[in-house]
């Protein structure tokens, strides 16, 4: 049995509160945008209905966090302290794919202790932006869009259909929103808000969408 | 024994009344007695040189390299204790690959000065070890372009656009402020390298040496530390050598000049 790689990827620890959750994070032609629903459950519990998931890492580098949010919350901490002293001992902003690398880095070396599966997204100011999966067991990915979470299986071909590369903004908020809301609407436990991070280089800038208005998006 | 001095310089990280640390400038007199190297920061990249001393005509030519690599962006050249060198590299080495296995990117040249500068520094403050004999000229390319810097025993370090180390330093840094530095382009900085070397030799002839001449250029070598491939360094040294003896035939025409002077008297 031990002759395999196995990791358990549904268990929690009793009482442990969950981000049973819908994240993607979609590249764009001005840069990238996260997005995520806002629901925390402790079993069929909602601890929290207007919970934030994206999580700043590094000026315009962010994270959408899946999991257990104990754990996700502790490797963004380290993640975080990690780039504070890159940025210190070399003088130089850190790059979305440096952010990753550590990411990747905390996820594989505790695998067997962690339930943290995580998208970790950023605006390079030379390279523009760039969207990097690392799921459990501690992986990393590049790719132009990802979905992920427990809602994410019910999007697959719905995303496969309607991606197209180099959107506008305003399209890629509605690609995001539609998505999201039918993860919502099939899984038990996402729901609550949508929030999305828009990062381009002229900034930073947050937005919220409440069910009235995505549920008829 | 010549004196018993004052006791001051018996140890490793006690100051003298007049706050100097004496084991730290006797590691510098043992780099200023050393084989002359230098480096040079050109517009596409860097080129380190070095003078290295035949001690014994056994040696095996070009089988006892003295330029080393850090890591395949970064070349480093030493004037000094040659055991002290390796191991300063070994240092350089590990912390190259360690902060590559985290970040996934190559160390850039500031934060690996840094922590190299610190572990010199540490070498000057504990009893049980003694400061480094040398003095490393380590240049390199990164994201932010390329850069060269100089460590010395007492761990500081500076950043140069020529530096120049070893017996023949004075000659050398006269003659690296003579280039336009730093619009050089690498081909031109490895003759002139050759020339440097071989000038500041004059004064030390009785022993024989051999060049070494290593280069990181983004055109030359895309990057990546390598020595000067043959035919470049034996152009270059042809060029050296016909430049002394420019030099010394303008020499031996002043001294004639000077004799028809005697003559007319």
């Amino acid at each position: 049995m031990m002759d395999s790689i196995n990791v358990d990827i549904t268990h929690l620890k009793k009482g442990e509160v969950s981000l049973g959750t819908s994240i993607m994070a979609v590249t764009f032609k001005d840069g990238v945008i996260l997005g995520a629903d806002s629901r925390t459950t402790t079993g069929t519990y909602i601890a929290n209905r207007v919970t934030d998931k994206l999580t700043q890492i590094q000026g315009k580098i962010w994270c959408c966090r899946s999991g257990s949010a104990a754990d996700t919350q502790a490797v963004a901490d380290i993640v975080k302290y990690h780039l504070d002293l890159y940025k210190a001992t070399n003088g130089k902003e850190p790059t979305p794919h440096l952010a990753a690398s550590i990411f990747q880095e905390i996820c594989y070396n505790n695998k067997d202790n962690l339930s943290a599966g995580i998208i970790c997204a950023g605006y390079d100011e030379k390279k523009g932006g760039e969207v990097y999966n690392i799921p459990i067991g501690g992986s990393l990915h590049k790719q132009d869009y990802i979905i992920a979470g427990s809602g994410s299986v019910f999007i697959y071909g719905y995303c496969k259909k309607n991606y197209k590369k180099d959107m506008t903004k305003d399209e890629t908020v509605s690609f995001i929103k539609t998505s999201l809301s039918q993860a919502i609407r099939w899984d038990g436990s996402s729901g609550g808000v949508i929030r999305m991070i828009v990062l381009t280089k002229d900034g930073i800038e947050r937005l919220i969408f409440y069910p009235e208005e995505y549920e008829n998006a | 024994m010549t004196s018993i001095g004052t006791g001051y310089d018996l140890s490793n990280s006690v100051f003298s009344p007049d706050g100097r640390n004496f084991q730290v400038e006797y590691a510098s007199k043992a780099v200023e007695n050393a084989g002359t190297s230098i480096g040079i920061k050109c517009k596409d990249g860097i080129v380190l040189a070095t003078e290295k001393i035949i001690a014994s005509k056994l040696l095996a030519p070009g089988k006892n390299k003295k330029i080393q690599t850090i890591d395949r962006h970064v070349g480093v050249v030493y004037s000094g204790l040659i055991p002290d060198g390796r191991h300063f590299v070994n240092r350089g080495r590990d912390e190259a690959q360690s902060f590559k296995s985290l970040y996934k990117e190559p160390m850039g040249l500031e934060g690996l000065i840094s922590r190299l500068g610190y572990f010199v520094q540490a070498y000057t403050c504990y009893n049980s070890v003694r400061p480094f004999g040398i003095n490393a000229i380590v240049g390199g390319i990164d994201d932010s372009g390329s850069h060269l810097y100089m460590v010395e025993p007492s761990g500081v370090y500076w950043g140069y656009m020529g530096a120049a180390t070893g017996k023949g330093r004075q000659a050398a840094k006269a003659e690296l402020e003579k280039l336009d530095l730093p619009n050089i382009s690498c081909k031109d900085a490895v003759k002139e390298a050759a020339r440097i070397i071989h000038l500041v030799h004059e004064d030390n002839k009785d022993k024989d040496y051999e060049l070494e001449i290593s280069w990181i250029s983004k055109e030359e070598t895309n990057g990546i530390h390598k020595f000067v491939p043959n035919d470049l360094l034996e152009e270059a040294k042809k060029y050296a050598e016909e430049e002394a003896e420019g030099r010394n035939d303008s020499d031996s025409a002043s001294g004639s000049d000077s004799d028809s002077d005697e003559d007319m008297e």
